[in-house]
């Protein structure tokens, strides 16, 4: 009887509501599926995307869920397997029959799961970064992390403002470091620059003074770009200060979280990296009109989770988001009409920036996106 | 930072070939190291254990979280070297000792399960985070003919030479060493003089979680660790050893230093991207050559 009481103070409160709680028990909540790399290697990323939409998802409920109905949340933990990641999206879509997906941590898993979701006709939004998920566009499937090439772009429009011409990569082998060199030679002279020392370190390398001295001894070296992650990125820039080496040196947004400037140390001083607006929020003018959304997601997830914001977490709050509009101007929860109208976001502010989808771009974010980030007195500081 | 930097001098191959050489020597003596812990254990009890890594990262992790509890370095990494050394014998009580009379290459299998468990119960333990220590002589590097070396490659390198001669000096000077000598050379021989070999073998054991945990403090400034480093390590170490000649000690440290310095200068010289391959492609064509390794003859015959 307690229980039933507590049901019909939830229903008073969802005034609106009220109708809805008549119809049958199968009709009241809509799925939306998520198999994220919670733990494993990836679990950076996978744990504050499931903690994000675990928390929005409660959040949305309490005010009453999305035409009425209340949100179900289902996620699994693929721990970056792309192999579990597909069993788990056919179980998705078979046993757990959600309307819609957000998340794929990791490229990996997200290129693993397009078919099914494809085939199955359920609208996918990927966590991933890699441009190979909307390019080609795929009827089902979109993202909201800036991709590689973006990031590339932005740090090439920098060094020309700055007056830099001739650069030195070094690159990490793995998934995010090879793609992002990838796009980074391809798009290099558009922006009038010239790769002048191009050199790799491997996944679990723990020395980089070699292929240092190599770039340091390149003619004519303005400056040096770093596309990586996780530890390789921080042993460079010690290996830079290390050897003296004074040009600007650029690392990816695949760095941008505080742990990066602790392991870099006094390292990472001056130090420039592309980012989302997220790490700066509350260094954000007022007039700025992202200000309001990345303030209000970092206090939010900084007070559920006591964890420092991560912009990866930002990510699924966006696809949670567009999502969630995309339901609301459908007004059902056919995945079909869903897409279209995730397809339709125009003007949606989110933690990456504005996002302008079509027919033809189904990630809708463009350069402005990123923010030039300058690493000073051990914090992030807008460069621009 | 802005300003423009044309017309660098080139072609001095002087300074390059040093800082290559300081690189590969301060990661080769890392996994000399490793290669040590594989060849004390080998020598006496036939099991390569590949749980050699994890000692290391337990060396690393112990001391960073012992240090950010608040215990000043030094305790914390003495800390650290004792709980290696208790894990270390644990591993032999509990997981070796029962399987005693196995095959070798159960007993391996055994290491391998023990190495990924160690991995597990670190994520829980610790945290699946990179972390680092503050370097033992602070980060300004010393310039040296051309070449930037960090003071604490330096404490690598001489870490790495003090234990050699302690474990030299241990071997051959102290009764104890000269039972662990006798264990390896026949066991069956040593228990009929009176050697507890099954307290040799745990001592082996200890012993090389110990200078494993050494080898992960002293290199977490430089390397920094977090709970899946032992992995590329104890590969490392077991190519090292290998090459040196498995069951020889001069021949791991031969053999740790030989691949540090085939990396090094296989990232500076010829190709960054394949300079992991170049190493294993040196260390084959080595055992083609040689099968025993560098110093295989000596391993025939177990000291």
């Amino acid at each position: 009887m307690a229980r039933f009481a507590k049901y019909l103070g939830g229903a008073a409160l969802l005034a609106g509501a009220a109708f809805a709680w008549s119809t049958a028990a199968s009709a009241e909540t809509i799925k939306i599926g998520a198999s994220l790399a919670v733990t494993g290697p990836a679990s950076f990323l996978g744990d504050p995307e499931a903690k994000t939409l675990e928390m929005y998802v409660a959040k949305i409920n309490e005010a009453g869920g999305v035409n009425g109905k209340q949100l179900e949340l289902v996620v699994y933990d693929d721990s970056a397997d792309a192999n579990k990641a597909r069993t788990f999206a056919t179980r998705l879509v078979e046993d757990d029959e959600v309307v819609a997906v957000v998340g794929g941590s990791t490229t990996g898993t997200t290129m693993a799961m397009i078919p099914v979701f494809e085939d199955a006709g359920i609208p996918f939004i990927s966590l991933a970064g890699a441009v190979v998920i909307i390019d080609p566009v795929k009827e089902f499937t979109f993202k909201t992390p800036h991709t590689d090439k973006m990031a590339c772009e932005k740090i090439f429009a920098d060094l020309k403002a700055r007056g830099l011409a001739k650069v030195g990569l070094i690159s990490g082998t793995g998934g995010f470091g090879k793609s992002m060199r990838e796009q980074c030679v391809s798009v290099v002279g558009d922006y009038g620059i010239e790769i002048v020392a191009d050199e790799t370190y491997g996944p679990g390398d723990s020395d980089m003074t070699p292929q240092l001295t190599n770039i340091k001894n390149a003619a004519g070296l303005q400056a040096v770009v770093n596309p990586g992650f996780g530890q390789g990125p921080a042993i460079v820039t010690r290996n830079y200060k290390q050897l003296g080496i004074d040009v600007p040196l650029y690392q990816s947004h695949g760095v941008a979280s505080k742990s990066f400037i602790e392991l870099a140390g006094d390292a990472a001083e001056g130090v420039r990296l592309p980012a989302s607006a997220l790490l700066v929020a509350d260094k954000l003018p007022d007039s700025d009109p992202q200000k309001s959304v990345v303030a209000d997601y970092k206090a939010a997830y900084e007070e559920a989770t006591g964890q420092p914001v991560s912009t990866f977490g930002g990510h699924a709050y966006d696809g949670l988001m567009i999502l969630v509009e995309a339901m609301k101007r459908a007004g059902s929860e056919d995945p079909k009409a869903i897409r279209g109208e995730i397809e339709k976001t125009t003007g949606f502010m989110g933690t990456a920036g504005v996002v302008n989808m079509s027919a033809d771009d189904h990630l809708g974010l463009d350069l402005t996106a990123f923010r030039m980030l300058e690493i000073k007195g051990g914090d992030w500081a807008l460069a621009e | 930072m802005d300003k423009a930097r044309g017309g660098k001098q080139h072609g001095e191959p002087m300074p390059e070939l040093l800082q290559f050489c300081v690189s590969g020597l301060t990661v080769g003596a890392v996994y000399a190291l490793v290669a040590l812990g594989f060849t004390i254990i080998y020598n006496a009890s036939d099991v390569v254990n590949f749980a050699q890594g994890e000692f290391v990262m337990i060396g690393g992790m112990t001391t960073v979280f012992v240090a950010a509890a608040g215990v000043p370095l030094p305790l914390a990494a003495l800390v650290a070297i004792a709980v290696a050394m208790g894990i270390g014998l644990l591993l032999h009580r509990l997981a070796i000792e029962p399987a005693r009379g196995a095959s070798a290459v159960t007993l391996i299998i055994i290491t391998i399960g023990a190495s990924i468990f160690l991995r597990g119960l670190a994520q829980v333990v610790f945290d699946k985070q990179f972390h680092s220590l503050p370097s033992f002589s602070g980060d300004t590097p010393i310039a040296f003919g051309g070449a930037a070396i960090l003071p604490q490659s330096f404490w690598v390198l001489g870490g790495a030479a003090v234990i050699v001669v302690l474990l030299w000096a241990f071997f051959n000077r102290t009764l104890l060493g000269k039972a662990v000598l006798a264990t390896a050379a026949n066991r069956l021989a040593a228990r009929l003089v009176g050697i507890n070999t099954s307290f040799v073998v745990g001592l082996s054991f200890v012993l090389s979680a110990a200078i494993g945990a050494v080898a992960g403090i002293l290199v977490t400034p430089i390397t920094l660790t977090s709970y899946d480093v032992g992995t590329l390590l104890a590969l490392k170490g077991f190519a090292a050893a290998m090459l040196g000649g498995m069951g020889n000690p001069l021949g791991a440290v031969v053999g740790g230093l030989t691949v540090g310095l085939l990396e090094a200068f296989g990232a500076g010289y010829i190709s960054s991207t394949y300079k992991d391959a170049i190493a294993f492609i040196v260390i084959l064509a080595v055992l083609f050559v040689m099968p025993g390794g560098l110093f295989g003859k000596a391993s025939v015959e177990r000291v």
